[in-house]
């Protein structure tokens, strides 16, 4: 039953890779959304099932087979659902199937070849990503983990005759890499160290070891997987290629590239909870590391051009909340802003898609301005949305970061929390600066648009489909009835989804992080009688278990730390208000004179040419004039030639022997027999 | 006559055959000097047969004797055939190792 949740969009994947092409859009659609939708239901049901059990045993464990074999060491191809992949599965095929219903209008122009094509990628995506949320042991994980990486690259590169598509495939592809030889390692290293790949079985272990204050083997395990989270979840020091795989279809930066995949590495920090526990240097360094992204994509977002760019630093610096939350061992807080955050921003690039949808390809900001009259659907969804993502009061957004400022500063961090709010200003300021540069203001995309449409040279078509430039510019259409459903659907989760955890100072219950509590501490359901127990003095040790029962009394700091960041979002709506709508000179003025900042701003603190000139050109250098002109040249071709030119010089000496004289022939003969006379007579 | 003289006698014409086989430059010399070397080889093992008693000695220049008359055959043969290509009999004159 269990399987089935991956499975049915694994079929979907299966008939639209095979036959795809010869069907019509409206089957390869209609079947890779209804599968999803399928998907979706089962998923509910389940977790349904899961929820009337009692907290500490809620697991549901299907073992398809047993997998490898090799001396004591065992692994199963199982599947373990519990509180925390059960809202993970709810986010992906819920929002899953949104975006997929979304994208069989946005899709539309595609050749029917193309189209099957997306919806076959799209369905391996999120059979991939099931695994990798449902897997009970790293292995598992592993490949659903390098699943999504792939389906990632295949979907960035979809529209791979565009070369900068295809370069930013590869570049994701490889980013990706670096970290998943990280996250091997460190698997590597938890079978060396536990014997056991199982998730459960190393929290119990894990457990019983003691809190490493120094460096050891735990940290050095979860820094390696935290390494292959920063890949994937797109952190420092490997965020680079999160910005450039916009390049993708508009549907799949929402779901890959916001929603889903790129939380992959909160979701198994989560998951290993109790082993980074134990290692709270590493805790450090994930908290360390995510604030500074939040804080550096934040600065960056400020001045980039293309709505999905800003759009894609953004969801870097919402990562790099989540993160900071981990690192607090405040994981509730962490997969709390992952799913609300997985609404908001699947809507907000859903919006982006609508309105790139209909200005027929224009992604630049600077070339909107006034939508909001033409496509209204499009901007109230998209208003809502950035309402939430800014944390202005009462919407999801305002809960899940709240939660994590809160527990940051309860745990004394304060210089964090202080990164935090900063970056909660510059939320706010970049994504009203976004609203406004878009939908309010002069209407500057009339000529713009008509320019694109007339030079063909100009680069407008991002994404979106490029013959739908051929339409008047002058028809702006709002979002068709299946993008405008979708949009909507999304927007009331913004607003709605953050009311799971409203946090015990605004008189709720914290329903989401009671919820996900025992998936964070080493509880094995197969023994009920320790269940208790465990989970007793996990509770005990745990920071998060202090945190939550101890809410009561840091009501009155909360309730303030909330009125601060309340400020502070509206601080950054105001600004980028006045900024951008009211005195847009001021904007220009501070660009001419602070031009050092805004340059090293605009040019994202130059972090590629960096990398490109530390990392890829040596290796490039050490490629081609070092491996290729030296190893391979002179060394491995060498050594075939060397035994060549060998054989033919000492074939030149051994020449002389047959020279065809019958005499010479003779005296060889004689001298052998001598020789071996003599040798018998004298020896 | 002590068997010392007859191995003497035999040495000396072995190395008058040898002598032969390297010095001269005709092809048919050069097979009267491998007879010559064969029974060189004949007389030793008749000797030795003649001074252990045995008969066996007899029997392998018997067989010697055979295998020259049909080396004899053979070669003459292709000295002939070797005659009619090159119009010579020096050996040097067939050195390439086909045509």
């Amino acid at each position: 039953m269990l399987a089935l949740i991956p499975l049915l969009p694994f079929a979907g994947f299966l008939v639209n890779a095979t036959m795809g092409r010869r069907l019509p859009k409206a089957v390869t659609g209609g079947l890779a959304s209804a599968v999803m939708v399928l998907s979706f239901l089962l998923a509910a049901m389940q977790v349904w099932s899961l929820a009337a059990m009692p907290p500490e045993s809620r697991q549901i464990n299907q073992t398809l087979f047993t997998w490898i074999t090799a001396g004591d060491f065992s692994l199963d191809l199982a599947l373990r659902l519990d509180a925390l992949s059960a809202v993970m599965i709810l986010v992906i095929t819920g929002i899953g199937s949104l975006i997929h219903i979304y994208s069989t209008s946005y899709m539309h122009e595609e050749s029917d070849e193309a189209f099957a094509r997306f919806f076959s990628y799209l369905n391996l995506f999120c059979f991939f990503m099931l695994m990798l949320v449902l897997g009970s042991n790293v292995l598992v994980m592993f490949v659903g983990w390098e699943g999504v990486g792939l389906c990632s690259y295949l979907l960035i590169g979809f529209y791979y005759e565009k070369k900068s598509a295809s370069d930013a495939a590869k570049k994701a592809f490889v980013v990706n890499r670096i970290g998943d030889f990280a996250f091997l390692l460190g698997a590597l290293l938890l079978v060396v160290t536990f014997n056991s790949l199982d998730f459960t079985t190393i929290a119990l272990a894990a457990k019983e070891m003691p809190v490493e204050v120094t460096f050891g083997t735990l940290s050095l395990i979860t820094l390696l997987l935290f390494v292959g989270a920063t890949g994937k979840s797109a952190q420092i020091p490997l965020y680079v290629w999160l910005p450039d795989a916009m390049e993708g279809p508009t549907p799949v930066s929402a779901l890959i590239h916001a929603a889903t995949m790129v939380t992959a590495g909160v979701y198994m920090i989560g998951r290993n909870a109790v082993l980074f526990e134990h290692a709270p240097m590493t805790l450090t360094i994930v908290a360390v590391v995510g604030t500074a992204t939040a804080l550096m994509a934040g600065t960056i977002g400020l001045v980039q051009n293309d709505i999905k760019r800003v759009l894609a630093y953004s969801t870097v610096s919402q990562l790099g909340y989540m993160f900071l939350a981990m690192g607090m061992g405040a994981f509730g807080a962490g997969i709390f802003h992952l799913m609300t955050h997985a609404f908001f921003k699947a809507c907000l690039f859903l919006g982006s898609g609508a309105v790139i949808h209909a200005l027929h390809g224009e992604q630049d900001i600077r070339k909107m301005g006034g939508l909001k009259k033409h496509i209204p659907i499009t901007y109230w969804t998209f208003l809502i949305a950035s309402i939430a993502i800014a944390g202005v009061p009462f919407l999801s957004g305002f809960f899940s970061k709240d939660e994590i400022l809160f527990e940051t500063f309860v745990h004394g961090h304060q210089i964090l929390w202080g990164v935090g709010m900063l970056t909660s200003l510059l939320t706010a300021t970049y994504m009203f600066r976004l609203v406004h540069l878009t939908f309010h203001g002069d209407e500057r995309f009339g000529a713009a648009a008509a320019h694109g449409h007339q030079a063909d040279d100009h680069a407008h078509a991002h994404s979106a489909p490029q013959h739908l430039s051929t339409r008047a510019p002058q028809h702006l259409h709002d979002a068709p009835a299946p993008m405008a459903f979708v949009l909507i659907v999304l927007a009331i989760g913004s607003i709605l989804a953050g009311y799971v955890g409203v946090p015990h100072a605004l008189g709720g219950h914290n329903n989401l992080g009671a919820w996900l509590e025992p998936a964070f501490q080493a509880t094995n359901c197969g023994a009920p009688v320790t269940t208790g127990e465990l989970a007793g003095i996990a509770i005990a040790e745990c920071p998060p278990g202090e945190a939550v029962e101890g809410a009561e009394d840091h009501a009155a700091l909360e309730l303030s730390l909330m009125a601060v960041s309340s400020l502070v979002a509206f601080a950054g709506i105001g600004l980028a208000t006045f900024l951008w709508l009211k005195r847009q000179d001021i904007p220009a003025q501070l660009a001419t004179q602070f031009s050092g900042v805004h340059k090293l701003l605009l040019n994202k603190y130059y972090v590629d040419e960096v990398y490109d000139a530390t990392i890829v050109q040596p290796i490039k250098v050490v490629s081609q004039e070092g491996l290729w002109r030296g190893f391979d040249v002179k060394i491995v071709d060498g050594a075939v030639n060397g035994a060549g030119y060998f054989v033919s010089g000492v074939s030149i000496v051994l020449r002389l022997l047959q020279n065809g004289s019958v005499k010479t022939y003779a005296a060889a003969i004689f001298a052998g027999a001598v020789t071996i006379l003599a040798y018998y007579f004298w020896r | 006559m002590s068997l010392g003289h007859y191995l003497v006698l035999s040495g000396v014409l072995f190395s008058i055959g040898a002598a032969g086989v390297f010095l001269r430059k005709n092809l048919i010399t050069l097979l009267l000097s491998v007879e010559i070397m064969l029974n060189a080889v004949n007389l030793a093992f008749v000797a030795f047969g003649r001074q252990f008693g045995t008969v066996d000695g007899q029997i392998i220049t018997f067989f010697v004797m055979t295998v020259a008359a049909a080396e004899a055959a053979v070669g003459l043969a292709l000295v002939i055939g070797l005659f009619r290509h090159r119009e010579s009999l020096n050996p040097e004159a067939f050195t390439s190792l086909k045509w």
